[in-house]
């Protein structure tokens, strides 16, 4: 966390800076997001946004007054109301619970795919950057292949190929994961190549350290900054790629809740007739991946601003 | 130079050959053929699927159909579509113009709204101009083009009792009635990827803000909004280009979504369709289609770096 840490300072403010390197391990961790909530307010607006969808997701069973998958024709399409704050889709169930409950696929598929495609692209950029010539030129192809590859005949391959169901919410982390690498191997591979031939390196190598500790023990954590902004980028990416591969019917199946799963049929047919079905979801969405750009952005201005990840 | 360029073209080669292949194989990794799923449940004859398999040319060996299919490229035969029995040339004919048209619109609209609004939130950093512009954007990039179209269909009905109509009209048969149809999915595109250029256009003309010959200029007494639009801009808009013209590439193949709400008959949902009766020849044609479209805007947009900034040379 240390150099991380300290770019999040102004030059100018010379007395904090000196306080804030004189300070060590945890205490230093309060400073830098003392000094983030501070400084940043957009930023800290996600990141409340986050701590509320968090605690949304772990406490869904509390704070969800109806069973989301459970269907009741008593109540079919009616509209928002005190019994029902959110209405209810065509099949009686309340839409305000399957928010509730929909914030768990959201963020269990971009948690997960995010956390896979930037750890891989870290590794990928990585080695390609420390190795450099044919294994640089052979991974830097193998990206150039995937970035130009269309997502969606990825997606339906997948799914495709691995089925679909209740319990495959893993088929469209894997469809989501693969237009992140390319993504993050490029940037990470940027930023490690201005360490690899650093002299530090160099002493490492002399002193006897292999290629594989060389890379992660002394290369992977200077580009830790980047991979960090990335991960909280593409997690509000892939929540929005699930929701739009969910809406295609590529992605999550009836009856999980998932919000981009509302928005398609009932939302799309019902649109007139019972907007609430269309509007909630959709909602939902904006606010998650507001949250995680707001947060994203802040978090790359105060680490990294000369970095670009739009 | 010369070297430098024709270097970038053989480059575009083995990409489009690892995506030739990877197209191959993931597609013939996924279950069930185009035979077996129109016969699918329909008590057949093994011998007829057998034999229009052989018609196909399905039974061949795997690597047999790939140099075959690769010859055909050399000769810039596409082949015929699996599943309709027309040429993929005429197949795709059909749809590329709207595909064009769409991401042509939305780009330009893109463009209309991120460079002003970009230059606005540069100059005044840090105001609440800046912040409200920022929030805009960052809501571009949340809400799901998708959603928005959903939503503006939602607006037309309840205000204006209009809706889409279902059937397209072509450019040249109606202007108005093709625009008035296309104006909506164009929005609802074009205002998340403004949000994209949008953030590289104020990020860049921070950069350049801080410059030296901006200081100069100002120092000359130069007109501050001259400043900004001679000297910050101009030298501004590298990386706004090329994120524009990146987009721009994904837009051709990457509006399946959108297509699908405006009920729009485009490249986007050729594909789906075509991976969904695993129509193995139009697939690939797509895929190598749209693969060539991003390579090619790739390698357009470093040449013209090099007409813009003439201090950029490649070696």
């Amino acid at each position: 966390m240390t150099g991380l840490a300290r770019a999040a300072l102004p030059e100018s403010d010379e007395v904090a800076r000196r306080r804030y390197l004189e300070s060590t391990g945890s205490r230093r961790f309060v400073r830098f997001w003392r000094d983030f909530i501070r400084r940043r307010p957009l930023g800290t607006a996600g990141a409340v946004l986050i701590v509320l969808m968090l605690f949304t997701a772990a406490f869904a069973d509390r704070i969800a007054p109806y069973d989301p998958v459970e269907i009741r024709f008593a109540d079919l399409l009616q509209p928002p109301s005190f019994e029902h704050l959110l209405g209810t889709d065509p099949f009686g169930r309340d839409v305000f619970s399957r928010i509730v409950f929909g914030s768990r696929t959201a963020l269990a598929v971009g948690f997960s795919a995010s956390f896979v495609g930037c750890t891989l692209g870290l590794v990928l950029g990585v080695v390609g950057a420390y190795f450099g010539g044919r294994v640089d030129q052979l991974i830097q192809r193998f990206m150039d292949v995937l970035l130009s590859f269309p997502l969606i005949v990825i997606a339906i391959a997948v799914v495709a190929a691995l089925g679909t169901g209740e319990d495959k919410i893993a088929n469209v982390i894997a469809a989501i994961t693969v237009p992140i690498i390319p993504r993050v191997a490029r940037v990470v591979r940027s930023s490690a190549l201005s360490v690899v031939n650093m002299p530090y390196i160099e002493a490492t190598r002399a002193v006897g350290s292999g290629a594989v500790r060389i890379m992660f023990r002394h290369v992977a954590p200077n580009v830790f900054a980047p991979y960090l902004i990335m991960l909280t980028a593409f997690l509000g990416q892939a929540i929005l790629l699930e929701a739009s591969l969910s809406f295609l019917g590529l992605g999550v199946f009836e009856p999980t809740p998932s919000w981009g799963l509302m928005l398609r049929g009932a939302g799309m047919q019902f649109l007139e007739q019972a907007p609430w079905i269309a509007i909630a979801p959709g909602v939902a969405i904006s606010l998650a991946v507001f949250g995680f750009n707001l947060f994203g952005d802040s978090l790359r201005d105060a680490l990294d601003p000369r970095l670009r990840t739009a | 130079m010369r070297r430098y360029v024709a270097g970038r073209l053989l480059l575009m080669v083995p990409t489009l050959i690892g995506v030739a292949i990877l197209t191959f194989v993931i597609m013939r990794a996924v279950p069930g053929d185009i035979v077996a799923l129109k016969y699918a449940g329909s008590p057949v004859p093994q011998s007829v699927i057998d034999e229009e398999r052989h018609q196909l040319g399905l039974d061949k060996p795997m690597w047999q159909q790939f140099t075959d299919w690769m010859g055909e490229i050399a000769r810039f035969d596409l082949g015929t579509s699996l599943w309709t029995g027309h040429s993929v040339v005429e197949e795709i004919e059909i749809r590329f113009p709207l595909s064009l048209e769409l991401a042509i619109i939305a780009t330009l609209l893109a463009i209309a709204i991120a460079i002003p609004l970009g230059v606005l939130a540069a100059v005044r950093q840090d105001t609440w101009t800046d912040y409200a512009i920022r929030i805009f954007s960052i809501g571009g990039l949340a809400m799901p083009s998708f959603w928005i179209g959903l939503l503006m269909v939602l607006t037309t009905i309840t205000l204006f009792g209009w809706a889409p109509p279902f059937v397209f009209t072509p450019l040249t048969v109606d202007p108005f009635a093709n625009l008035a149809q296309m104006i909506l999915p164009a929005l609802s595109v074009g205002y998340r990827y403004s949000a994209v250029s949008m953030r590289m256009t104020r990020s860049s003309v921070l950069e350049v803000l801080r410059e030296d010959y901006v200081r100069t200029a100002r120092a000359k007494g130069v007109r501050e909004s001259l400043v900004v639009a001679r000297h910050a801009l101009r030298n501004a808009l590298l990386p706004v280009i090329t994120v524009i013209s990146l987009e721009f590439a994904f837009l051709i193949g990457g509006l399946v979504v959108t297509e699908q709400v405006f009920n729009l008959n485009g490249v986007g949902k050729l594909l789906v369709d075509a991976v969904a009766h695993r129509d193995y020849t139009l697939i690939q044609a797509l895929v190598l289609l749209l693969a060539s479209v991003f390579v090619l805007i790739n390698f357009v947009v470093d040449m013209v770096y090099v007409f813009l900034d003439p201090r950029i040379r490649y070696s």
